[in-house]
């Protein structure tokens, strides 16, 4: 636990990124009870057992940063700042979704914290952060545009273009890659011949690096460096975050593809479960401390629950609505 | 506002069309294979990238998906992208950009966000360019919701429609047929951004409605110039906009005349031809004097041989032959 061995993190800093990873925890874990509950429907995909790259990742940078995720993006955009009622809503398909029932689990958006989805088309929105960090180069923000995909992704033709142009023009964007072995029931080895990620990304000629994705301290760090490799005009990062997803791929998957031994294995090393230990540990916090965030937690999401259950549904009379734009729209 | 009219064309009015957005909003780029030193495939953009430099006019690597995504992606970020995709036929890399991202974000976001960006390639065969070179797939993209379809068919158009789209705050594709480029035309310099979602009565008549878009139009016109030799006095629409379709115009139209025959330069089947036939029939079914007539591509990948080509599209002859059996034999 090499991370955990940074001196003189200071204990506010500390209980942040615990508070945070219990938050994800605890949305993912109600999202399966309401699930099962028939409330939440579709595809749903929870990130529970990668919660130190989120969390990590989104503790390094800027609220003004650009953010896209896939489909296993409810931490992400909780992280960014959308409020679990806004998700939770969303998930029920409510007026007071934070995409207006529209998108549900697999496409959450926010246009206040700049967070882009919520993307299910693996590979698909590799091109979108590249152009979006091309529209902060030409307009001289000093914003960074960051990516978040499944190694599943670097199979896919986009993930090809979309490193090639981003180091080709030299983008602000940083590319992290959540690699938790297996593309629903296809495993890194059977699908990729290199399995060398941050070698193959390197291909590009970008600086790429493999980090422990259950060390939450460690991609904090990992996500600091790189944001000050790209700010100022140094070009994309790629970087490759080791870890696994506890549950199925989705709420449809019987996992028959995974040795049970091989989920308890990685579940020693549960990202939430061994930095809330750590930190007692170092007496940083104590289990007060942390039995609190889990309390927060869980009021927070059980409001968010409750205001969803109340929320109206949209009215049927606006089905056609957002399909296409005006201009009045669009400029007020 | 007009002007005197001048000369020019469709390949020089998409030009000072393109030349005019560079020069007037600081946010518009032009993104594409070649679209730089070669001048783009077509020469649309020749000498633009020496005028603006190479970071406004930026060549793309071979990755139709990856440029045309990083087009909405700088949409999303501000920037007002010209997307050019050398032809329809290489656009199907880059269909999942097109159908899933572009014409979605909108509405999946509950309205929060919108994708302004143009994104423009050339369609049609007739230069023996075989199967993989001579698609018309225009109306594969006049299916989605969430996109707009344009097809300027004249050098006015191809140099007053692309402002128009660009200051639509949606995705719009905007169709150039390959044999248009060197098509002449008069156009009014400072004539003004037209309307794109509305047909142009090309040629008005009584006896019959000829709807055609993009290189299907010359042919549409030069087929009205035959029959009129021959006593049938026929009306041309411009769809111009594939999507939304202009059904006011079209039944407008066809309840005067009675008569319709759409011509296609795309395949029968599920074709565009389709909706706009069903469109009329539902529109003006008690108007009609005959049912309405369709032309299309032969049902085959299109062919390198000439004559097989010319076999395999509508041709001139075809179109007299079709509107002559409808209005004089009601079928
Ligand atoms: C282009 C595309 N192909 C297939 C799918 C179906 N699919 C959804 S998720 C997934 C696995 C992706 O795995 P990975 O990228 O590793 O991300 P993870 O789900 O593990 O987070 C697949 C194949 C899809 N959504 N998009």
């Amino acid at each position: 636990m090499t991370g955990y061995e940074l001196k003189g993190i200071p204990a506010e800093a500390c209980r942040d990124l615990l508070r945070d990873m219990i938050r994800i925890r605890v949305l993912e874990e109600r999202c399966a009870e309401l699930y099962a509950a028939s409330k939440i429907r579709g595809f749903l995909h929870l990130y529970i057992g990668e919660e130190a790259v989120a969390t990590g990742v989104m503790h390094a940078l800027d609220s003004d940063d650009s953010v896209l995720a896939t489909y296993r993006e409810h931490g992400h955009a909780l992280l960014k700042g959308i409020p679990a009622t806004g998700i939770m809503a969303e998930m029920f398909g409510r007026s007071t979704g934070c995409s207006g029932g529209r998108g549900g689990s697999m496409h959450l958006f926010d246009a206040a914290t700049r967070f882009y989805g919520g993307n299910a088309i693996v590979g698909g929105h590799l091109p979108l952060a590249v152009g979006l960090g091309l529209a902060d180069q030409v307009a001289g923000n000093d914003r960074v545009t960051v990516c978040f995909f499944g190694e599943g992704a670097m199979a896919e033709g986009e993930f090809h273009e979309a490193l090639n142009l981003a180091a080709l023009w030299n983008l602000p964007v940083l590319f992290c890659c959540e690699n938790n072995r297996y593309a629903m029931g296809t495993s890194l080895e059977t699908s990729e011949s290199q399995v060398d990620l941050a070698l193959k990304a390197a291909a590009y000629a970008i600086p790429a690096w493999s980090v422990d994705g259950m060390d939450v301290l460690e991609v904090a760090r990992a996500t600091k460096r790189a944001r000050s490799m790209i700010t100022g005009g140094g070009g994309p990062v790629f970087i490759e975050f080791q870890t696994y997803r506890f549950r199925a791929h989705s709420m449809f998957d019987p996992d028959l593809y995974r040795d049970p031994a091989e989920i308890e294995t990685w579940k020693e090393r549960d990202p939430v479960v061994t930095f809330a230990g750590w930190a007692i540990e170092q007496s940083l916090l104590t289990g007060d401390d942390v039995e609190a965030l889990w309390d927060a937690a869980r009021d927070e999401v059980t409001a968010a629950v409750i205001a969803a259950d109340e929320a109206p549904l949209e009215p049927v009379s606006s089905l056609l609505d957002h399909v296409t734009a005006t201009t009045e729209e669009v400029s007020s | 506002m007009t002007g005197p009219e001048v000369e020019t064309t469709y390949r020089e009015a998409m030009r000072d069309a393109i030349r005019e957005a560079l020069a007037t909003d600081d946010r518009v780029i032009v993104l594409g294979e070649d679209v730089a030193d070669y001048g783009g495939t077509y020469a649309v953009t020749k000498g633009l990238h020496e005028e603006f430099g190479r970071d406004r006019v930026r060549n793309t690597p071979l990755s139709e998906s990856g440029f045309v995504g990083a087009g909405i992606g700088a949409a999303l970020g501000g920037l007002r992208p010209i997307v050019e995709i050398m032809t329809v036929n290489f656009s199907l890399l880059a269909l999942d950009q097109i159908v899933n991202t572009a014409a979605t974000l909108r509405h999946m976001s509950g309205g929060q966000f919108h994708v302004p960006l143009v994104i423009r390639m050339t369609t049609g065969a007739g230069r023996q360019l075989a199967a993989q070179h001579s698609h018309s797939l225009e109306g594969w993209y006049a299916h989605v919701p969430g996109l707009k379809v344009i097809a300027p068919a004249t050098a006015s158009d191809a140099r007053w429609m692309l402002p128009t789209a660009l200051a639509d705050p949606n995705p719009v594709i905007l169709f150039e047929h390959n044999a248009l480029y060197g098509e002449h035309g008069s156009i009014d310099p400072v004539g003004g951004p037209v309307d794109i979602t509305q047909a142009a009565i090309r040629r008005s008549g009584n006896d019959v409605s000829i709807i055609a878009w993009a290189g299907m139009v010359h042919k549409a016109m030069a087929a009205a110039a035959v029959l009129a030799d021959q006593g049938v006095d026929a009306e041309v629409i411009d769809l111009r906009s594939l999507r939304p379709l202009d059904a006011d115009t079209l039944a407008e139209s066809v309840a005067r005349t009675h008569h319709a025959v759409v011509v296609d330069e795309g395949w029968l089947t599920a074709g565009l031809n389709a909706e706009i036939a069903a469109l009329i029939t539902e529109r003006c079914f008690w108007t009609l004097d005959a049912p309405v007539r369709r032309l299309a591509s032969a049902e085959v990948p299109i062919p390198y041989a000439q004559h097989l080509e010319e076999h395999a599209i509508p041709q001139v002859d075809d179109i007299v032959a079709a509107v002559n059996r409808l209005v004089r034999d009601g079928v």
